[in-house]
């Protein structure tokens, strides 16, 4: 105990007018979303919500592919299903309408809808941005891909939605396309090899309610090397080259 | 024989608690017990049956583990990491409760890697755990305070300025105060609400460090068993809120007693601080609560407080009660006797839910002395006043025979006019966990219920029941009944006030009789009366029945023994009327004189549970005001009545006990009738009922769990819990703002 004194004391002798001396600490984290349910006039479980005929037929398809006691291992395909049926988002109904069709509780789907965050459990817009912002595409950029994207559809901050209901952007960690990064997923499609400018083509694109074609913007195919072939470069043996001349 | 599920934490199965819906049960189970293993912990050889986690063989050996999230009683869940400890040979120290104990394994909990790890929990665990120690509510007896004085760190290293983790606290109703940023995500609670109190609503929302325990939409936690999650929960997340504030727990004295607000005898701590009890724990008895007790249980206490008779209470000319002396008013029942004229079987005792059975001997050895001998009890309408239909000969034909871990043997249940959940909710317990872990089948004749397991409805009257017993019922539970090897038939006392009662009984009856040894057998007694009143089983175990020619007599003289539910058309207008009780309720509005008497905390009773084990309550506190003890007022009043009972203390009144029945006195041993006598027994009940049923409808026996008895009925917790849970209605402002405070 007495070796440490000294250095205990240290900061409170030196600091000039008693100013504490922070000796480490983490940026304060604040959670992205709310872990409890509120009833909203958009969201309560009075809104009926159910799957079309055709969702239906595949969600018994999908409940077929588990041994009728782990039916609950269904959640979510199900969930997913309903969310696309809903508009993108998870619904408190889309929710109990789950649970109802698995026979499970309901705290036992609202568990996962609230561990996964692909789940959205807030209405989002038609177009739903995903800006990858890990390690990978960060070194190649995307922390310009993100403020393009961000100063293009009007200043919003990530999390938000367009006014005009056509976006909502979030930063997203490592969807696996550290290839081609940096990257960003609208709905279900990966546009890659980014720059500020290819960013923002496609967001006018889709605000015209077209669809660019997804993958890399830069014009190379899937994640071969985009200085060229630097292997395997001369032509490949047929067959029966360099073999003995009665296998020839 | 099949295995005991004595405690599911048994083998290992982490993360079962994402349990299916009720009508569907969990698949995770405890494995079959096999051999014993051996191994080594400290350097001591310990020997533990195969499955074991190694937290229990650490224990075994001697060796304290600290531990927050493993619970004995509870699946396991192993996230805390508290229980870490070294194994020869594992390149990193093992979760000890997750982790199942291996023949010749060497394991360690004393050494630097240990003291280094756990030093690490602790500090990852207290990082987010605010530091309000002195207001909050756990101090002093916190799992966490404990073990981080005897394992944490003794300096911190945090130093963020921004603050902890914060999260909402939930309303999870008037019985258990929330305050959620204390919580260390241990589960136990979310591992009760699903396994034990079958309520699955409770569950973690979030993950990584937004991890919390809630409901995720607004809702309370309906459930009888609620107030166990405050003993389950390790820190001061989750506190009782009728308790809030009021006492620390080094200022209680505490008292082992015994519950006697449902017919289970759930064994309790009485916390008290001078006069008053201050709140009620459970205490651990695998025979009959393991460490669980209903709300009822735990917070009608604060009904002990209000609305009590301090003193002796004589009703004037205008009808209105003026205190009066104890010498003033046994005299002004001896007059009353004397004025009224009544003799014989005109003089009579009802006993009430809450009479114990030293006060019951004395008050029959009372009237028998005055020559009566009609000793009615208060079930509904007439009812009390005949024997029940089940005689009092003997006692296999009342009592819950198969005895409450019994229930755990059996592969069939047939609940007959109960809903156990409200009649013993920890009994109700015991069926679930039963049900979840293994093969159990329920069915039931009756009203419709929630029982938290599932169940086959066979009908709500008799004449289903019939059908049932004649095997003309369709159905998975029939078919399971039929080839059952335990099967167990639970009566519920309600059907002893119900007009079909005695067909019921008797069918029931001829059913075991007719099933040879199938229902009923030397190691196997299957037939089952689910008493939900305290004093009953002791009643009928003294023999405090009327005889038939006492039922019809027309009494003068009524003497009410904490008869609090006596049917007010029973007493004639003319008859003086004493009531013996601690409570101002309907007893007492009907009395002409009125005796203070102790509640079950402020006297040292014996009471008989439903399974016929008799167990010693002890006075916690003393009785306010002029109250007594409540035999010592039946003897006082023999005195003044000029006859002679033979016993002055209550030793003598033991003895007494023991002379009628000396399983009175063994306290804590069940004594089962043999069986031979339960089939002298069954042969009896074979005559009666033996026309045909009226096929009137069975309903519950309690409409409203909270409010069953005088003590519960005072009691503002329990008049909460009834707007919250059973009306429905919506708390006041004021408490929602207290809520949030």
């Amino acid at each position: 105990m007495l070796p440490r004194l000294p250095r205990l004391c240290a900061p409170r002798l030196c600091a000039p007018s008693g100013r504490l001396r922070v000796i480490s600490t983490t940026a304060h984290r604040r959670s992205d979303a709310l872990f409890n349910h509120r009833d909203t006039p958009y969201n309560n479980p009075q809104i009926e919500f159910k799957f079309t005929a055709e969702n239906l037929k595949r969600a018994k398809e999908i409940i077929s592919h588990y041994p009728p006691q782990y039916k609950k291992a269904a959640v979510i395909p199900l969930l997913d299903l309903g969310q696309r049926q809903n508009k993108g988002w998870t619904s408190i109904s889309v929710m109990h309408y789950v649970a109802d069709l698995l026979e499970l509780p309901p705290m036992r789907v609202y568990e996962v809808a609230t561990f996964y965050t692909m789940f959205n459990r807030e209405p989002i817009g038609t177009n739903f941005v995903q800006v990858c912002t890990t390690t990978p595409c960060m070194l190649r950029g995307s922390t310009d891909i993100l403020n393009a994207t961000l100063s293009h559809l009007g200043g919003i901050k990530p999390g938000e939605t367009t006014k005009d209901g056509k976006f909502t952007v979030i930063e997203v960690e490592c969807q696996g396309a550290c290839s081609n990064a940096p990257m960003l997923v609208v709905n279900d499609d990966f546009y890659e090899d980014l720059t500020p400018q290819s960013t923002k083509a496609i967001l006018d694109a889709f605000a015209k309610g077209e669809k660019p074609k997804p993958g890399p913007q830069s014009g190379r195919r899937t994640s071969e090397n985009s200085a060229g072939l630097t292997s395997l470069t001369t032509k490949p043996y047929g067959p029966g080259e360099f073999c003995q001349p009665e296998f020839q | 024989m099949k295995r005991r599920v004595s405690r599911c934490a048994g083998s290992v199965h982490v993360f079962s608690f994402l349990l299916t819906s009720s009508d569907r049960r969990n698949i995770a189970s405890t494995s079959a017990r096999q051999a014993d293993i051996t191994l080594t912990v400290d350097g001591k050889q310990v020997t533990v049956p195969q499955g074991s986690a190694l937290i229990q063989a650490c224990e075994a050996a001697g060796s304290p583990i600290p531990r927050f999230c493993y619970h004995d009683r509870l699946a396991i869940a192993g996230n805390c990491r508290m229980c870490l400890v070294e194994v020869a040979r594992s390149p990193k120290p093992v979760a000890s409760c997750a982790a199942p104990a291996m023949q010749g394994q060497v394991v360690f909990t004393n050494t630097p890697l240990v003291h280094e790890a756990r030093e690490g929990v602790m500090e990852f665990l207290l990082a987010n755990h605010p530091l309000d120690c002195p207001i909050c509510d756990q101090g002093g007896e916190c799992d966490l305070q404990d073990q981080s004085i005897r394992y944490g760190s003794d300096r911190t290293r945090f130093h963020e300025i921004a603050g902890k983790r914060a999260v909402s606290n939930k309303d999870l109703g008037p019985i258990v105060k929330t305050s959620m940023n204390r919580c260390i995500q241990c589960t136990r609670c979310v591992r009760f609400a699903n396994e034990v109190a079958g309520v699955e609503d409770l569950g973690t929302t979030g993950r990584g460090n937004d991890l919390e325990i809630g409901m995720y939409v607004e809702k309370m936690m309906n459930s009888e068993l609620s107030g166990n999650v405050i003993d389950l929960c390790p820190v001061g997340a989750l506190t009782s809120k009728p308790y809030a504030f009021h006492a620390r727990p080094w200022e209680l004295k505490n008292t082992e007693s015994i519950d006697v607000l449902d017919a289970v005898g759930s064994n309790i701590r009485v916390d008290s601080r001078g006069v008053q009890v201050m709140r009620v724990q459970p205490r651990t008895n695998d025979d009959v609560n393991e460490e669980w007790i209903s709300d009822k249980t735990r917070y009608a206490y604060d009904g002990l407080r209000f609305q009590r008779l301090t003193t002796p209470l004589i009703k004037g000319p205008d009808n209105r009660f003026v205190a009066a002396s104890w010498p003033d008013a046994l005299t002004a029942i001896a007059d009353g006797l004397n004025r009224t004229g009544a003799a014989g079987n005109e003089i009579k005792a009802v006993a009430g839910h809450l009479a114990d059975t030293e006060s019951l001997v004395v008050l029959k050895d009372l009237m028998n002395r005055l020559g009566s001998d009609n000793l009615a009890s208060d079930l509904s309408s007439s009812y009390g006043n005949a024997p029940p239909m089940y005689g009092v000969d003997i006692r296999s034909n009342y009592s819950f025979n198969s005895t409450i871990p019994g229930i755990e043997d059996a592969d069939a249940i047939l609940l007959v006019g109960t809903n156990p959940r409200h009649e013993a909710a920890v009994l109700n317990s015991r069926i679930r966990k039963s049900w979840l872990h293994s093969e159990l089948v329920v069915g039931m004749v009756g009203a419709r219920a929630d029982t938290t397991y599932g169940y086959e409805h066979l009908g709500d009257d008799a004449k289903a029941l019939e059908k049932f017993l004649a095997g003309k019922t369709k159905g998975e539970f029939t078919e399971r009944w039929a080839k059952a090897e335990r099967p167990m038939i639970i009566l519920g006392s309600m059907m002893a006030e119900h007009a079909d009662g005695e067909s019921v009984l008797g069918m029931l009856a001829r059913y075991v009789s007719a099933s040879g040894s199938r229902v009923m057998r030397e190691d196997w007694n299957g037939f089952n009366v689910l008493q939900r009143v305290a004093s009953r089983p002791a009643l009928y175990e003294i023999g405090f029945v009327p005889s038939r020619a006492a039922s019809s007599a027309t009494p003068k003289f009524i003497y009410l023994l904490n008869a609090d539910e006596v049917d007010p058309a029973s007493i004639p207008a003319n008859a003086f009327v004493v009531y013996q009780g601690h409570h101002g309720d309907r007893g007492a509005a009907l009395a002409d004189v009125c005796l203070p008497g102790a509640a079950y905390t402020e006297k040292s009773a014996t009471w008989v549970n439903t399974e016929g084990r008799s167990q010693l309550g002890r006075a916690a506190v003393p009785p306010p005001g002029a109250a007594r003890e409540d035999w010592k007022i039946v003897r006082a009043l023999a005195d003044v009545l000029g006859v002679c009972l033979p016993y002055e203390d209550v030793v003598g009144v033991r003895d007494r006990m023991w002379a009628i029945s000396p399983a009175l006195v063994r306290w804590d041993g069940l004594e089962r009738t043999s069986f031979e006598f339960a089939k002298v027994g069954l042969k009896s009940l074979s005559g009666i009922g033996q026309k045909t049923p009226s096929g009137e409808k069975i309903g519950p026996a309690v409409s409203n769990f909270y409010q069953t008895d005088v003590v519960s009925r005072a009691s503002v917790t329990m008049a909460q819990c009834t707007r919250a849970f059973v009306t429905g209605e919506k708390e006041s402002g004021k408490a929602a703002v207290e809520m949030h405070a």
